[in-house]
């Protein structure tokens, strides 16, 4: 099996590495055959091992397939860890890049950077699969890395844009302050274990804290410094600021919205469903740790409610279709945290793998849009699309419906979960929290309505040139759409294996020495409850849609598709009458909360203004102007000075000989005399 | 009677001179020239009278040689001074500051 597992991460890079190399070479067909078939290659055999492992029982996999280097007993190797975790997100990161594989190609059809860009998103392909499937924290990281790289030279695709350059630069910058933090966490657990596996991470912890209660003193070298804070506290707030930057929650969230200015399939495959999914996957991963640390999962809580509600409030007046998609996501990244904080991990990556299907769809739905509109993105200057594009308008409608949690659509079962849990949870930050998820479903359906319906009914507000070459887009970029709605609806009925049942109760750890066994996904059943209640309260698919109904969630939902409906459709006039009213709440909207002003004037400026100063005072005053040039200017004045004394004329030459002879004789005469 | 000391005071009075004369000249090269040989007359002096007070001949044979030498450097002095003439139409020491970085 090792040799399947190898060859998973391994397609896609070689695939990548032709189309990159060889893409003038071969030719724009080849190279999207050679890296779409290299995908469904890896989606194949992520198939293949969720049979092997997942349905037929088979062992968990855990092992090294290759030792890169040992220092001081720490071994940094490749290797993977195979669980069902693992198998999904490996199928969902396959599934959803396959997708995106064939929807490029009509997409990018008329792109002068064809190859590149499927090199590009084979590589991203890779990066990915070496994040989940990682064994290790180095490896980790290097997945974690190398998908922030891909992301980046995305998001700056096309390069001649300066918008898109900005756009890049600032999502490296940000997700640079996170990758801080995640490697002082890594740092930490490395101290402590003295291992970057994640399974001797979790036994070394987890045996501690069972068997010795307490605090990890944090006295290793310079932290002493920090005594008194626990070490896992610590080293688990800071893996989350990782998560922070690359899932992008506030105030690390700047740069999503930013990085539409990249080409819409990778919006749908990057910037949605996968690599932002990372934080989450990282944190669900790290489920045995997050346990330990009540502090870390109420900053989890908060940060994540944060997002979920104050996000998506920032969609509502969004004119950019990307935009409106982008902060949607935030705010669903918002409610996989938010579920993270509560325990409910199966219910966060449950909410992963269907936000995964149905907001690829809406963004390639968006993508296919954009195609018919001769490239404009702003929905005021669209309308009426229902009539043009019947594939794109139901694929939208059921993404729609999906994302709002709609009954019986895939959105309606992981966030009505996420909710129940966030509910029943007894953190300190818990009421917050579920506040801000509820009315976070208000925001939610207003929005995507409000996008919906200004797009796809209403008025035709396009100019005549355009709405006379709207038309359908090609079928491969349909058939990914299709193919895309299958499971935004139906994965919603695997709520009952996945995210409630024992899917994630792999054992890692055989539990010894008095601890407990270390499963994939481990809650503590003593303290966090939400989710050993919601279990309880299960009583099949249908009662969880009856209990829907009785849920605020839902009618808060209904409300805000209502509302949107009302407010597009029929009534103009509230639109106006609300911004005329709420001019200021709107500024604060459309300005983001000021954030992005307050990183530029205060963080992007602080920095400029603090380098500035530094660099006159420190570079060209101190070390310039005192060191460097000061020395030559000593040594030039004193030459000069001493320079004197050499006048050229024989007779002070003479004159200096004499004297110097007459001190000789005098030294020695005094000196010998006595 | 006149002693060792008369003819030691002598030499340091001729040799005093021939400084002052190398210093206090301004004008003529030639007078530098001549002020070396001075110099060298007086410790000529100084030679013989050792020489003759201690009756030992070497300091007497030494003067000899130093006169020899004196001849040799007048005449390297001299042409180099004749050729410095012709390049600077100048011997003023006043005026020849070349001689420095």
């Amino acid at each position: 099996m090792e040799t399947v597992y190898l060859a998973i991460p391994l397609a896609p890079l070689l695939g990548a590495i032709i189309a990159g190399l060889f893409g003038k070479q071969i030719g724009r067909n080849l190279s999207h055959w050679v890296t779409t078939g290299s995908v469904a290659l890896a989606f194949l055999l992520s198939l293949f091992v969720f049979k092997h492992i997942t349905l037929d029982g088979g062992a968990v996999y855990n092992g090294a397939v290759y030792t890169w280097a040992v220092v001081d007993n720490v071994k940094m190797e490749i290797g993977f860890l195979i669980d069902n975790l693992t198998i999904l997100m490996m199928l969902v990161v396959t599934f959803v890049s396959l997708m995106v594989h064939i929807y490029t190609i009509g997409y990018m059809r008329d792109d002068p950077g064809y190859q590149r860009f499927f090199s590009y998103i084979s590589l991203f392909t890779f990066a990915m699969l070496m994040l989940v499937m990682s064994n290790n924290f180095l490896q980790l990281f290097f997945g974690w890395e190398a998908v922030g790289l891909v992301s980046y030279l995305l998001i700056g695709f096309w390069y001649e844009k300066d918008a898109a350059v900005y756009a890049n630069m600032k999502a490296f910058i940000v997700n640079r302050i996170g990758d801080l933090g995640f490697l002082l966490g890594i740092a930490i657990i490395l101290i402590y274990t003295n291992s970057l596996d994640y399974t001797v991470a979790f036994e070394k912890f987890e045996v501690h804290k069972v068997n010795l209660p307490g605090i990890f003193p944090l006295t290793v070298g310079p932290l002493s410094a920090l005594d008194g804070v626990d070490a896992l506290d610590l080293a688990m707030v800071l893996l989350f600021i990782g998560a922070m930057g690359k899932s992008a929650q506030v105030p690390l969230h700047v740069w999503l919205p930013d990085s539409m200015e990249g080409p819409t399939p990778i919006s749908a495959l990057i910037h949605a469903a996968t690599m932002v999914t990372a934080g989450i996957f990282m944190v669900a991963r790290m489920s045995p740790l997050y346990e330990l640390s009540d502090i870390a999962l109420n900053v989890i809580l908060t940060v994540g409610a944060t997002t979920a509600f104050f996000m998506g409030l920032v969609g509502i007046v969004q004119n950019d279709i990307k935009r409106v998609i982008a902060y949607s996501t935030l705010s669903q990244l918002g409610y996989m945290t938010v579920a993270l904080g509560a325990s409910a991990y199966s219910a966060a990556v449950f909410h992963l793998m269907t936000h995964a299907f149905f907001k690829a769809l809406l963004f390639l739905a968006a993508g296919s849009v954009i195609i018919a509109m001769h490239h404009e993105q702003d929905m005021r200057k669209m309308g009426g699309l229902r009539r043009y594009m019947p594939i794109t308008y139901w694929t939208a409608l059921i993404g729609s419906l999906a994302l709002i949690g709609f009954p019986g659509f895939s959105g309606f079962f992981s966030k009505d979960l996420i909710i129940e849990a966030v509910g029943k949870s007894g953190l300190v930050m818990a009421n917050y929290a579920y506040v801000m998820v509820v009315l976070g479903v208000f925001v939610t359906a207003f929005y995507t309505f409000r996008m919906f319906f200004m797009v796809f009914h209403g008025d035709e507000r396009m100019d005549d040139h355009t709405l006379a070459h709207l038309r359908e887009s090609p079928r491969v970029v349909t058939t990914p759409l299709i193919l895309l709605a299958i499971p935004s609806v139906l994965a919603g009925f695997l709520i009952d294996p996945v995210a409630l049942g024992d899917f994630f109760n792999q054992v890692l750890l055989p539990a010894k020495e008095g601890f407990r066994d270390v499963t994939t996904i481990m809650v503590d059943g003593s303290k966090h409850l939400a989710m050993s209640q919601l279990r309880e309260s299960y009583h099949g698919i249908l009662g969880f849609i009856m209990h829907g109904f009785l849920s605020p969630a839902l009618w808060l939902a209904a409300a805000g598709a209502g509302l949107a409906w009302y407010m597009y459709m029929k009534n103009d006039e509230l639109a106006d009458w609300f911004y005329d009213h709420f001019g200021w709440l709107h500024k604060l909207l459309t300005e983001k909360y000021y954030l992005d002003t307050f990183n530029q004037k205060v963080l992007a400026n602080g920095a400029l203004y603090l380098g500035n100063s530094l660099w006159t005072l420190g570079d060209k005053l101190l070390i310039d102007g005192l060191f460097v040039n000061g020395t030559v200017k000593v040594v030039k004045r004193g030459a000069g000075l001493i320079s004197r004394l050499q006048t050229g004329y024989l007779y002070h030459y003479a004159f200096s000989m004499v004297l110097g002879i007459a001190l000789m004789v005098a030294w020695i005469l005094f000196a010998y005399s006595s | 009677m006149i002693g060792l000391s008369h003819y030691l005071v002598v030499a340091a009075i001729l040799f005093a001179i021939s400084i002052a004369g190398m210093f206090l000249n301004r004008k003529n090269m030639l007078v530098l020239l001549m002020c070396i040989e001075l110099m060298l007359l007086a410790v000529n002096l100084n030679f013989i009278a050792f020489s003759h007070y201690m009756d030992d001949m070497a300091g007497q044979i030494f003067v000899f040689f130093i006169l020899t030498v004196a001849a040799a450097e007048a005449a390297i002095g001299l042409a180099i001074l004749v050729v410095l003439f012709r390049s600077r139409r100048t011997i003023n020491v006043q005026e020849l500051n070349e001689l420095k970085g």
